[in-house]
């Protein structure tokens, strides 16, 4: 389009130019111009043109560049443009094409590869890991995007010769193997843990155990001790209380002694243990991460137990501290009652249930006592009110100091133990989430591939059908093809076959017409034949005419032709032409006639002057003696014209006894019949028999041409 | 014969003269010499009223073809 603008601008531009020239004569000047007369503006045009149409080609080219639609649009219009396009530009980029297989989906994932993929999933980090270029499949850790966009790589592999793709058997054997490795790694991970586990869990049960026991022996203690604290037993009771106390103590320690070792042990175990745990955790195989976070778990909650044991084996020991300074205080206190008891009432004994006996002073000495002894007790209690207050601040900073450093342990091992358990939550949500994730991603896949599947199936029905369709079609058409051709060919061969057939019955046809026509002109050539015959007998009978004897009746004859010739119209109306006396009588011949007239002539000469006027016996003496006297020629050429002169009965005469001699009977008879009066009279007769002649004869000449025609028409040439 | 016609007529003619003559002749003789006393002029008579006769019969016969006839019906 552009060039076409480009060549009109420059027919514009050379016009222009040639028509600045003379206006008369643009052609001679533009041949000036042209011609290399002024060079220079000649050269100026040159120059001028190809730099538009560079101009123009290179625009075009730069625009093509930028706007492929344009490029597209041009190379579609202009023959041989993409040719340039692709020397100046490249190859054009091909249009976005959207490859269905590769439409990200995400939900569609091919079954057949979903086993792959499920086989490889635990691989994939080791494949992802080991691979140093992506498999047929890429991680399927990441999202599904990257997998089909794998996938897709994997589609167009043979786009990209770079990426050089396994072959399944090899890849599947590598996977096997890495699948074997672990699974041994693993084996033995588990063993190595649950052998650890176990020993941990038998030495943790054990310190457990021993604690329990600690704290069984410190509970009894505490026990034994308050009932020993509470219980006012005898002495010797109390002897073998405090013994048995005593037991209790030494048992207690022990308990604690052993639970102690079994806890060290227990931490060591769990030391130990939390190494392994290490180091398969180091392994980072995910199948063994259940196992190892049930192992953490156990580990932890092993921990938990030891130190939750232990913790109360404290508290119990505090307890049985507490308890002791309790008691000891109850001691004292009891000891410091009984001695005020007994400074006062020595005679009372310290068990209060045999206070039944006392007297009134007694009882009012115990009361005073008692009221002493509440007021002194109120007194400390104040003062110990007082002191409390300091006691209690100084006990309560202590006690926040130990509470702040048993907080701070506590809050530590607490801390320690919740990260612990929040790290094993953690782990545990992580491991959860993982395997959720993992199922999900799992059933994502699935479903991708599911999906794939559905797709590929859809794809593949779609191809199938669109196959299918193209197939049916070229089939249709082939079929189609060949049943025209068929058709064709059959027909081909039925006209043919209708031809030859037609050909032949068209030669049937003439053959049968020839034999018609043969049979039919045979017939014609026999009946001319007959009618000939029978003319020619006619014609015989004719000649059978003796002198002076009328020939013998045609009717035989014509009777003959007439049966002859039953269909020929012309010839039965010739036949029937003929005069009846012909055929009843006959005719006489010309020479017969010829005869004749002589003596007619004789007779017409006698009586030529005998007319109606002239017709008495006188005038027949006068004619007579007319004739006697009258010279004519006996013979005299008759003119092409009779005038009023030749009208003369001898001239006449004379005329057609010329005619007569000459054979011309018709002639003759012309003659005679210009004869008037007695003359005529005379020769009626003979002119009669003359006209019959002639009637017959020129119907007999008329029949033999006729048959003499027809047998010429009949008559086959060879 | 039309032609034999004349000659035929011319036959009658003599042959009728004949008769007449001889017949005249005959009358006239007879005439002559019963009533005429055999003067000739009866015999000439009777020959020139013979030959008159015969003259005229021969004429009649003659002319017979160019009389008209009778027998053409009139138009009415």
């Amino acid at each position: 389009m552009l060039r076409v603008c480009l060549k009109g601008a420059n027919s514009a531009a050379r016009k222009c130019l040639c028509g600045n020239g003379v206006p008369l004569h643009p052609l001679q000047q533009c041949r000036s111009y042209t011609s290399g007369g002024s060079g220079s503006s000649a050269g100026k045009i040159v120059a001028a043109s190809v730099l538009t149409m560079g101009g123009g080609v290179g625009g075009t080219i730069l625009y093509a560049n930028w706007d492929p639609k344009f490029r597209a649009n041009v190379e579609k219009s202009i023959p041989y443009s993409d040719q340039v396009f692709g020397l100046a530009l490249g190859p054009a980029a091909p249009p976005p094409v959207i490859n269905k297989p590769r439409k990200v989906e995400p939900v569609q994932i091919s079954s057949m590869s979903e086993v792959w993929k499920d086989s490889k999933q635990p691989k994939a980090k080791e494949v992802q890991r080991k691979a140093e270029q992506p498999d047929a499949e890429g991680p399927p850790a990441p999202a599904p995007q990257e997998t089909l966009e794998a996938a897709a790589k994997c589609t167009e592999c043979e786009h990209e010769p770079a990426v050089k793709e396994r072959p399944e058997g090899e890849v599947a054997a590598r996977l096997a193997e890495q699948d074997k490795a672990e699974q041994d790694l693993l084996t033995s991970l588990s063993s190595n843990l649950e052998d650890a586990l176990g020993s941990t869990a038998k030495v943790t049960l054990q310190a457990i155990g021993a604690q329990e026991a600690a704290l069984q022996a410190i509970a009894q203690h505490t026990r034994q001790l308050r009932e020993a604290m509470e219980a006012e037993a005898p002495p010797d009771k109390k002897s073998t209380q405090w013994r048995v106390l005593e037991d209790a103590l030494s048992e207690r320690s022990r308990s604690v002694d052993e639970a102690g070792a079994a806890v060290l042990k227990a931490k060591a175990e769990l030391d130990k243990l939390r190494g392994v745990i290490d180091g398969a955790k180091h392994l980072k195989i995910a199948a063994a991460r259940p196992s190892i976070l049930a192992a953490e778990e156990n580990l932890h909650s092993m921990v938990v137990d030891l130190d939750s044991v232990v913790t109360r084996v404290q508290t119990a020991q505090s307890e049985a501290k507490i308890v002791s300074q309790y008691s000891e205080l109850v001691n004292e206190a009891k000891a410091q009652f009984q001695k005020e008891l007994n400074s006062i009432t020595p005679e009372i004994q310290a068990n209060w249930k045999g206070l039944r006996k006392l007297t009134q002073d007694d009882l009012n000495s115990l009361i005073a006592h008692a009221h002493r002894r509440i007021d002194q007790l109120n007194r400390e209690l104040a003062e110990q009110r007082v002191r409390e207050q300091i006691h209690i601040d100084s006990a309560l900073e202590q006690q926040k100091l130990e509470d702040k450093k048993a907080l701070e342990v506590a809050i530590s091992t607490a801390l320690e133990h919740n990260r612990e358990q929040m790290r094993l939550e953690q782990e545990k949500k992580v491991e959860e989430t993982r395997e959720v994730m993992e199922a999900e991603m799992r059933t994502q896949l699935r479903r991708q591939a599911a999906a794939h599947t559905d797709h590929l199936r859809d794809v593949l029905k779609v191809q199938e059908q669109e196959l299918r369709s193209e197939a049916e079609e070229i089939l249709n058409s082939s079929l189609m093809e060949k049943e025209t051709e068929y058709r064709r060919l059959t027909q081909d061969q039925l006209d043919s076959f209708t031809l030859d057939m037609n050909a032949a019955y068209a030669r049937l046809k003439g053959m049968e017409e020839a034999i018609d026509s043969h049979v039919i002109a045979e017939e014609e050539a026999r009946k001319a034949h007959q009618l000939w015959l029978s003319v020619e007998a006619l014609n015989y009978t004719l000649k059978t005419a003796a002198l002076n004897d009328p020939t013998e009746p045609l009717e035989g004859a014509v009777q003959a032709i007439k049966e002859s010739c039953a269909e020929d119209e012309f010839a039965q109306a010739l036949a029937t032409a003929l005069p009846s006396e012909s055929l009843s009588r006959g005719v006489y011949s010309e020479a017969s006639l010829r005869a004749r007239f002589y003596t007619i002539r004789q007779l017409a000469r006698r009586v030529a002057l005998i007319d109606e006027t002239r017709n008495s016996l006188y005038q027949y003496f006068l004619s007579y003696l007319q004739a006697m006297l009258l010279f004519e020629k006996a013979q005299e050429a008759p003119p092409a014209k009779l005038s009023a002169e030749d009208l003369d009965t001898f001239k006449l005469l004379s005329y057609a006894a010329y005619s007569l001699e000459h054979g011309d009977l018709e002639l003759a008879a012309k003659l005679v019949n210009q004869l008037k009066g007695e003359s005529r009279r005379v020769a009626q007769d003979w002119l009669k028999e003359a006209r019959l002649t002639l009637e017959t004869k020129q119907v007999v000449s008329l029949l033999s041409a006729y048959a003499n025609a027809v047998g010429l028409g009949t008559t086959m040439a060879p | 014969m039309s032609e034999k016609e004349l000659g035929k007529k011319l036959d009658r003619c003599l042959a009728d003269s004949a008769v007449k003559l001889g017949a005249g002749l005959g009358l006239g003789i007879v005439f002559s010499v019963v009533f005429f006393k055999r003067h000739t002029w009866p015999v000439a008579f009777g020959l020139g009223m013979g030959l008159g006769m015969a003259y005229t019969n021969c004429q009649n016969d003659l002319r017979a073809p160019y009389l008209i006839q009778r027998n053409i019906k009139m138009a009415s």
